[in-house]
């Protein structure tokens, strides 16, 4: 155990590089800045490179054909940024290249206030890209999740050879916490598959019972091809109906069919039982645990169940917890994203929201008087 | 021949052969070959290819290739792209790549149009030319890409012809072998588009066009007032020896970890 003081997105950078992350590529960009910062210092000190790009299209590119490489690779920006990243991100869910993409949430839309939090990017880390795809996306609370949940991202994308979101928001960001790092040799880490077959056997887009593909990298004994077009399981164009639906159905299913292992997330419930269900992800997590203890001087019975995982959306994890709870309140920082997302999987007569974008976080005060109000109208 | 989707007097199948023939000459193992291609015609080169392959967005093929080659520096890493692709929409990237000096061979084949969309006009189509965008006539002036690419840093620049097979064979081995940046512009006919909509008389004479217009780079420097209008140089137009990127990057590495170590 190592005790450090230390911010949200130096967390990043070093989970990265101690889950075996080799190379960075970025442009510089507020509030993400210290993990390019952190990445630059470090990534050569381990063998690694950092690269600062022309722009964040660049970026994107360059970390997919570092992972085609055979190298773990990352990028780190926020908002702006993640817009451009948007179309090459979709090149590495339709190649099925492993790499982490850190999008460090600020208040938009456009440049908007540029410093300030928000969590407004929860649609746009979903459905970005155009054409039918799925990724998976983790959103950190404290400065230790940071740090976890960035070995989480690249064991799962590893795992899956898909692109994985850490959507940090600039509260978790910039925060500076005491942390404890685990030990290295305790930090569990995931590699790709590799082919076992004859290299002239080897189809890189042969998915295995599991729906994933093993992946060889550029320069080893297999030679493979990779086109951001629709292809076949040797990796060339192929464009009939039946395998363009075979291949975007496998795009989702290998992720859907292993949710068990892909669904994250942390339920602070009082003496585990409740009235209201308060569900939250990334920093707002922190005020609702406040407004939930205050909850309980009021009378009202509050768990905060927080989502790590964000994408596939856990609905399975969201049904079961919201109907152990007589009314469910959806809090972020946005004007209502994920509370549709609830609504879907909870019914929509006992989901509440609170929402706010003026570029300020949650106080517990307001979340505890939209406590009130809920609890208020569900005793009604 | 293989089957393939270039119209008839397409200049690409010709690029393509040559590019091979450099390859089989230089005897590199296929599996230590990486050829990046880019969207449009030049960019299907790909699928005609036994090499590793990665084909990606439009004008980003240089910057997937950058994150290829800085990850793995013993790789060979080739990037086709044609001039809308590459020097379009792709500039930043192009003018970027050969400021980093990265070691791999940029190819791009010049038909002055976007030939796969429907022939519009692309940043090296001449001023006044007619493309499908541009039916009064090109109002922009087009990029000299060889002395732009030249003056953001290349090591190796060069500039051939779809005509000039032998010394495009030649440049494109050097351009392989040459460390750092090498860019290779291949001028090419696109009389599908670009020669029907300016009445340049099909194929073959596009290719007449290409021989009597295609000057040797030393004659075009001493004659170059005397040469007939749209005279271009061709070969070898500059060779430098700058570090490129993996040696430079090497050395941070290991200042990095002596200073780590302290």
């Amino acid at each position: 155990m190592m005790q450090l003081f230390m911010q949200g997105n130096e967390a990043i950078a070093e989970g990265a590089i101690a889950c075996g992350a080799r190379f960075y590529a970025g442009y510089p960009i507020t509030p993400s800045s210290e993990i390019a910062e952190v990445a630059s210092r470090r990534l050569p000190q381990v063998g690694g490179v950092y690269l600062q790009m022309e722009d964040e299209l660049a970026s994107m590119a360059a970390i997919i054909g570092a992972s085609l490489s055979g190298v773990k690779s990352f990028t780190a920006t926020s908002g702006p940024g993640f817009s451009l990243m948007q179309e090459n991100l979709g090149v590495a869910v339709m190649e099925e290249v492993p790499c982490v993409v850190v999008d460090v949430q600020r208040s938009g839309p456009s440049t908007g206030l540029a410093t300030k939090p928000a969590q407004a990017d929860l649609m746009q880390a979903r459905w970005g890209r155009h054409g039918d795809q799925a990724v998976i996306c983790l959103s950190p609370a404290t400065v230790r999740e940071c740090f976890d949940l960035t070995i989480e991202a690249f064991n799962l994308s590893e795992r899956f050879r898909v692109p994985v979101i850490l959507l940090a928001d600039e509260i978790v960001a910039h925060m500076r916490e005491n942390v404890e790092l685990p030990d290295p040799s305790s930090i569990k880490v995931v590699d790709r598959k590799l082919p076992t077959c004859p290299p002239e056997e080897y189809l890189p887009f042969k998915p295995d019972p599991d729906g994933v593909p093993p992946l060889a990298y550029y320069g080893s004994e297999y030679i493979f091809h990779a086109t951001s077009s629709m292809h076949g399981e040797r990796g060339y164009s192929q464009n009939d109906p039946e395998n363009a639906a075979k291949k975007i159905e496998r795009l989702f299913s290998k992720l859907t069919r292993h949710m068990d292992e892909i669904v994250h997330f942390k339920r602070y419930y009082p003496g585990d039982e409740f009235d209201l269900l308060i569900i939250t992800f990334g920093a707002t997590t922190r005020p609702a645990r406040a407004a939930a203890q205050r909850a309980k001087g009021e009378g009202i019975r509050a768990g905060v169940l927080q989502l790590i995982t964000l994408w596939p959306f856990p609905e399975e994890l969201v049904e079961k917890e919201a109907r152990r709870a007589s009314s469910v309140l959806v809090c972020e920082l946005n004007l209502g994203q994920l509370v549709h997302e609830v609504k879907r999987a909870a019914g929509k007569d006992k989901v509440f929201g609170l929402h706010k974008a003026n570029g300020e976080g949650f106080t517990p005060k307001e979340i505890l008087s939209r406590i009130k109000e809920v609890a208020g109208s569900a005793q009604a | 021949m293989l089957p393939h989707l270039w119209c008839s007097g397409c200049g690409n199948g010709i690029v393509l052969s040559s590019l091979a023939r450099a390859l089989a000459e230089l005897g590199l193992e296929r599996n230590q070959v990486v050829v990046v291609t880019g969207i449009g015609c030049w960019g299907k080169a790909d699928d005609y290819l036994s090499t590793n392959a990665l084909h990606g967005t439009h004008g980003r093929a240089l910057a997937f290739a950058t994150g290829i080659k800085a990850a793995n520096p013993k790789l060979c890493v080739i990037v086709l792209m044609g001039d809308g692709d590459g020097a379009t929409i792709g500039g930043n990237h192009l003018i970027h790549a050969a400021r980093r000096n990265i070691d791999l061979l940029a190819v791009v084949v010049n038909n002055h149009n976007y030939g796969m969309t429907g022939g519009q006009v692309s940043a090296t189509t001449p001023a006044g030319a007619v493309t499908s965008t541009t039916a009064y006539g090109n109002p922009e002036r087009e990029f000299d890409l060889c002395e732009l690419v030249m003056a953001a840093g290349a090591n190796y620049v060069a500039r051939g012809t779809a005509y000039h097979v032998p010394q495009l064979d030649r440049l494109l081995r050097e351009g392989i072998e040459k460390k750092g940046f090498s860019f290779v512009e291949v001028m090419s006919p696109c009389p599908t588009q670009y020669g029907r909509r300016n009445q340049l008389g099909g194929a073959v004479k596009m290719m007449e066009w290409l021989r009597d217009h295609a000057v040797p780079v030393k004659s075009f420097r001493e004659k170059r007032d005397d040469l007939p209008p749209g005279s271009f140089p061709i070969g070898k137009l500059h060779e430098g020896d700058d570090p490129d990127f993996n040696t430079r990057y090497r050395d941070i590495q290991a200042r990095a970890q002596k200073e780590g170590q302290v």
